[in-house]
């Protein structure tokens, strides 16, 4: 076992009465516990509250139970097979997570990517965005007691389902993104299945906004609630549609554009509000600008080989073990030792449903990442539950819970 | 490189004799515990720095000076530039100043990297385990620190293996 520093207090329970006021502890305000077993904290999340009445006066999330240890079991892991321990971190946004580990794989290793994957990591990555927006919106919509358009929300996120189906054999865990490209091209039914949910969908959205937008029960519950400043969103890092919806255009796609987002024309949709309203109207807008983006991709979508043929990283296709010695051998040191990384490290962001999802990823030589860090935009705006729930009542909690759009699975890691 | 970022490095270098280096196309300043706080008023002050993306910490053990690294990705949305500070930090009791009164949100980000290596931050307004149980002992990321695994229960060694797991108390 390591050493353990000794002049490190290690706290306990009695720890968290450094965190409440002083009235608190005399018994002024009530301290409520809140999860890890709630059905609208969306996963184990547990909050501490303490309460002036109905107030909240103070929130301290207390996370962790979801901890998995992703990042160490990565360390043991070649580049290759640790594929499948990212799809298990956001378990909304998998291709998101294949994607930006890819890509600091690929930085990390200087590796090329054909414009075919490219394209088709841009559709799916967009298609996976429209998905985790539906199922924040039907969870939302629930936890504010609008039952129905959870139930239409899956009925579509489905569609998406079938299509990563389609491709990857998989529902969820997907693993379809590989360094270099893609596991295998797209089957024919692809385009296909694209275009009908592509038609089908826009209207989609704008039946879920007949349900909601207008509806004044969801705006009584949703407007001037839990207010965040562009300022403090700043501070506090928050990104991605909570931070637009402050009135903060700033979306990685378009500043730092990774995967040919450059070529795809598209909006920012930004809010000045900055409450739970603006945010739903924000995340609303941002799948529809998700379907321009698939269907520009699709229309434009090039010929030509999903995987590099850099084969010092890439494993030679099938038909060429059977006449190809060389061919042999790569497949052989790729599968059994994987492909080396150099000393150094690198930070790949991408733009998430969520927000700014980033990976550290350090080399040293090996096969292995030294060291793999997961910037997830969960942990990062969970953060500011505080600043948002102070002084609102606890049944907003529930809405504010649901506007920031956690994910525990990324949030514990 | 990007001009502002070139301008915030040269400052860095020349206000704190900071060493850089430069991979792909990020670059990294190195920066000795004392200096990091005052080196990060100067980004977000001067240099418009204002997200602290990222800290986190690499453990490079067996080796002991400097044994650990505390890594920090600080973002500026006005230059779309991105700066990478690095600490070195010894082996032996690993700690260095908390840049929370700074960057807010360094507050967990912080917890978790002591949570996960043992650096102790000092200032920190709330330095507890974050993702790991309150009593729980050692440092899981620190490279000494045994990947491990979880015994299964069979019907005839189920006694043995319960009386010497470790079960969370209260």
């Amino acid at each position: 076992m390591p050493e353990i520093n000794t002049h490190i207090d290690e706290s306990m329970l009695d720890g968290f009465t450094r965190l409440v006021t002083q009235e608190a502890i005399e018994g002024k305000t009530m301290l409520l516990n809140m999860g890890p077993q709630h059905p609208s904290t969306h996963g184990v999340l547990r909050l501490l509250l303490e309460l002036d009445g109905e107030f909240v006066v103070n929130v301290i999330p207390d996370i962790g139970f979801l901890h998995t240890g992703v990042e160490k079991h990565m360390e043991y892991k070649t580049f290759e097979k640790a594929v499948v321990m990212t799809d298990r971190l956001d378990y909304l946004n998998n291709i998101g997570n294949n994607l930006v580990y890819c890509l600091a794989v690929e930085k990390l290793v200087d590796l090329d990517v054909p414009p075919r994957a490219q394209a088709i990591r841009v559709i799916l990555t967009e298609l996976q965005r429209i998905a985790s927006h539906l199922v924040w919106l039907g969870t939302h919509a629930l936890d504010l007691a609008a039952m129905s358009v959870f139930l239409y929300c899956f009925r579509e996120r489905e569609m998406i389902l079938d299509i990563m189906e389609m491709c990857s054999g998989q529902r969820m865990m997907t693993s379809y993104f590989r360094p270099g490209g893609l596991w295998r091209d797209v089957p024919v039914e692809f385009e296909d299945a694209v275009r009908q949910f592509l038609r089908i969908f826009p209207a989609r959205i704008d039946e879920y906004e007949a349900l909601l937008t207008k509806n004044p029960l969801f705006i009584e519950r949703t407007k001037h609630i839990g207010v965040l400043s562009a300022e403090d969103a700043m501070r506090w890092g928050v990104t991605g549609p909570s931070l637009r919806a402050s009135g903060v255009a700033h979306d990685l796609r378009k500043v730092r554009p990774y995967s040919g987002y450059e070529q795809y024309e598209f909006d920012i949709p930004t809010h000045t509000d900055g409450d739970t309203y603006a945010r739903y109207l924000v995340r609303m807008e941002e799948m529809r600008q998700s379907v321009r983006i698939v269907q520009q991709a699709l229309d434009k979508l090039p010929y030509g080989p999903t995987r590099s043929n850099n084969r010092k990283f890439v494993p030679p296709p099938r038909s060429e073990l059977g006449h190809s010695m060389e061919a042999v051998i790569h497949h052989f040191k790729l599968f059994t030792e994987g492909f080396p990384a150099p000393k150094g490290a690198v930070y790949v962001a991408v733009e998430s449903p969520r927000g700014e999802l980033g990976v550290y990823l350090e080399g040293d030589g090996g096969p292995k990442p030294y060291r793999i860090h997961w910037r997830t935009p969960s942990f990062a705006n969970l953060q500011v539950l505080k600043l948002l729930a102070k002084g609102h009542l606890v049944a907003d909690l529930v809405a504010l819970i649901g506007t920031i759009d956690i994910v525990l699975g990324d949030v514990d890691r | 490189m990007g001009e502002h970022l070139q301008k915030a490095v040269q400052a860095l270098q020349e206000r704190f004799g900071a060493t850089t280096s430069q991979f792909r196309d990020e670059v990294s300043v190195f920066l000795q515990a004392d200096q990091i706080v005052e080196a990060c008023e100067l980004l977000r002050n001067e240099f418009e720095f204002e997200m602290l993306e990222d800290e986190t910490a690499v453990d490079y053990w067996p080796e002991e000076t400097p044994r650990f690294h505390v890594v920090y990705q600080i973002y500026s949305y006005k230059h779309n530039e991105r700066i990478c500070l690095r600490v070195p930090l010894n082996g032996n009791n690993p700690s260095l100043p908390s840049i929370e009164g700074v960057y807010p949100n360094a507050n967990w980000y912080e917890r978790e990297v002591y949570d996960m290596f043992g650096i102790h931050y000092e200032g920190h307004s709330d330095l507890r385990r974050i993702l790991m149980p309150h009593d729980w002992e050692g440092h899981p990321l620190r490279k000494d620190y045994p990947l491990g695994h979880e015994e299964i229960m069979f019907s005839f060694n189920f006694d043995e293996i319960n009386a010497r797991k470790r079960y969370a108390t209260e």
